[in-house]
């Protein structure tokens, strides 16, 4: 296939990009939006391999392998596992562009500088700033995004950790890594060819440490923000390895992704009331459970699942509002149920969510969609909140800091502002908790001690499946 | 290419994508998450044109992680996207 050709085969995949990416936006073409896109994806590696003197037999390899893992990767992860299995294929992503980069570079050593350079006839420095950035942002993306994997599958504990002497540590990480990123960038073709790899080396090893240094204070309710954020990484990382290669697809579809991950990113401090800086520095969640105001009056109260049951039979509107506890207990399924049996008893039910319930941007809607809860039950915030006051009963399932009513009345607690989901102006709240302890912010939530508040106490899975019981055993 | 008309296309792609994606329902955001996460996986391109024989085996070597590892991103990027996007039904749409 010409050059010309292939060019032309990557701007058609471009468009299918970003068509894919619009349709994505609306519930209604999601699915055929990803389809788009992955078709353009699949006519850009054709493309790419219609070019003549590839090695054929590795790359078959490759790609069978790739693809082999990555099916039973997508096909074998939980639904409530997902969060953590973005974050790995976004890692990966990153790491093939910090892999590109250096492999560039290992074929300019082969070749040795100015016979690359006078068979591509680029600015030498650009490429190597390029190849700098690449391998930077990528390996930044890899290691951030590995430890968030662990992080949010509970492998290393999803806590903020903070040290004393992070902050200089940090500076000084930076620091070594802008002098490995100058002296690799400026040093090449005037330093010694050793000197040079073994900044580059350092450089990788400096973005490496960078990657988990930055997501290591970040504590798990925080988590959607960071893998918004690494998502973005991931897509600069691929638009650097585009200009190592002087290749547009990459530079298109990296930076299309790069600067709607930012969107994303942003969105999700919106929600929280923060700035990015706020999120990604402040070590939030890291302090111990603080006092988060001292109005607080009165004691929490439990309830029975009986109690809880005559409740809801005479409740004609409930507000059910999930958080991160319903996909620690997996209990989506038994909480449609419970739904289901609360509209065949009169009741309209509206599942309340919150832009960062969970873990990731949307969790809440995935686990719910799994177990075929209709998307029009879904109601975001804005829509449920000026109807709350007429709400019968509000549930509240392993949700903790976006219902906090400290957010809006208490000015010194660290989440005042967060818009919230006002669960306190219903008549009758019940919060599904596992034990007393305070939620990911540390702060103790005012809910809970409420008059109209009563607390079911246990794992929210088998709860809900005792007021599911409860239920039945009535008709 | 020139480097400048490159350059020119970058700036002109990242406005597009600041454009394309507001005001995207909540429920939505997991999803485009993840297939603009797929997409990032275009990376493969460079990763099959980094397969080399011909220039060391370094360069080999790490032309194929860079294959493997992005055709995982790429297909279980898509596919675990599709996977998602098929359980968001209207109601009564169970029969499809």
């Amino acid at each position: 296939m010409s050059p010309a050709l292939t060019n032309l085969a990557y701007i058609v995949a471009a468009i299918l990009f970003v068509f894919g990416i619009k349709m994505l936006g609306r519930a209604e073409t999601a699915r055929s939006g990803n389809r788009l896109s992955a078709l353009g994806m699949l006519i850009a590696i054709v493309a790419t391999l219609a070019q003549s003197g590839l090695a054929y037999t590795w790359i078959a390899a490759g790609l069978a392998l790739g693809a082999i893992i990555g099916v039973l990767a997508a096909r074998l992860v939980r639904m409530t596992a997902m969060p953590e299995m973005v974050a790995l294929f976004n890692g990966f992503g990153g790491l093939a562009s910090l892999l590109v980069g250096w492999a560039e570079l290992e074929k300019i050593l082969h070749l040795s500088a100015p016979v690359y350079f006078f068979h591509n006839p680029v600015v030498p420095t650009f490429t190597w700033l390029a190849i700098a950035l690449a391998v930077a942002i990528g390996g930044m993306t890899f290691t951030g995004s590995i430890l968030a994997w662990g992080k949010l599958s509970g492998k290393f504990g999803s806590k903020a950790v903070v040290f004393s002497a992070q902050r200089i540590v940090n500076s000084l990480l930076l620091l070594a890594i802008l002098v490995a990123f100058a002296g690799f960038v400026l040093g090449s073709g005037i330093l010694a060819s050793t000197t040079v790899y073994g900044l580059f080396l350092g450089l990788i090893a400096g973005a490496l440490l960078l990657g988990i240094l930055a997501v290591l204070p970040i504590g798990g309710g925080d988590m959607p923000v960071v893998i918004a954020l690494l998502n973005s990484l991931s897509g600069l990382a691929a638009a650097a390895a585009g200009f190592v290669i002087f290749n547009n697809v990459l530079i298109v579809a990296g930076a299309l992704v790069g600067c709607s991950g930012l969107i994303l990113t942003i969105i999700m401090c919106k929600a929280m009331n923060r700035s990015l800086p706020n999120v990604l520095f402040s070590g939030f969640g890291a302090v111990e459970e603080s006092a988060g105001g001292d109005t607080i009056t009165g004691e929490m109260k439990a309830a029975s699942l009986e109690d809880a049951y005559y409740v809801l039979e005479a409740a004609s509107s409930v507000v059910i509002i999930p958080g991160y506890g319903m996909a620690v207990a997996q209990a989506q399924h038994a909480v449609k149920e419970l739904g289901d049996l609360l509209e065949a008893n009169g009741a309209t039910v509206r599942y309340a969510i919150h832009p960062v319930a969970g873990r990731m941007p949307g969790h809440m809607n995935v686990l719910l969609a799994e177990a075929d809860v209709p998307y029009e039950q879904l109601c975001e915030m804005e829509a449920v909140n000026p109807i709350m006051g007429t709400v019968d009963v509000a549930i509240v399932i392993g949700a903790n800091d976006v219902v906090n009513p400290a957010a809006v009345t208490e000015k010194n607690c660290p989440i005042y502002g967060m818009p919230i989901i006002n669960a306190h102006h219903a008549r009758t709240v019940f919060a599904l908790k596992r034990g007393k302890g305070a939620g990911f912010s540390g702060l103790v939530n005012q809910l809970y001690f409420l008059d109209k508040t009563r607390m079911l106490y246990g794992d929210a899975k088998s709860t809900v499946t005792g007021l599911v019981a409860e239920f039945k055993s009535a008709r | 290419m020139d480097l400048v008309l490159l350059l020119f296309i970058l700036a002109l792609a990242a406005f597009l994508g600041f454009e394309l994606i507001n005001k995207v329902p909540s429920q939505l955001h997991t999803p485009l998450m993840s297939g603009s996460n797929a997409i990032s996986g275009i990376t493969i391109v460079g990763a099959i044109l980094a397969v080399n024989l011909t220039e060391g085996s370094m360069a080999l070597v790490l032309g194929m992680l860079a294959l493997v590892l992005a055709t995982i991103n790429v297909v279980g990027g898509y596919l675990v996207t599709d996977r998602m996007l098929a359980m968001f039904k209207k109601k009564g749409d169970d029969h499809k």
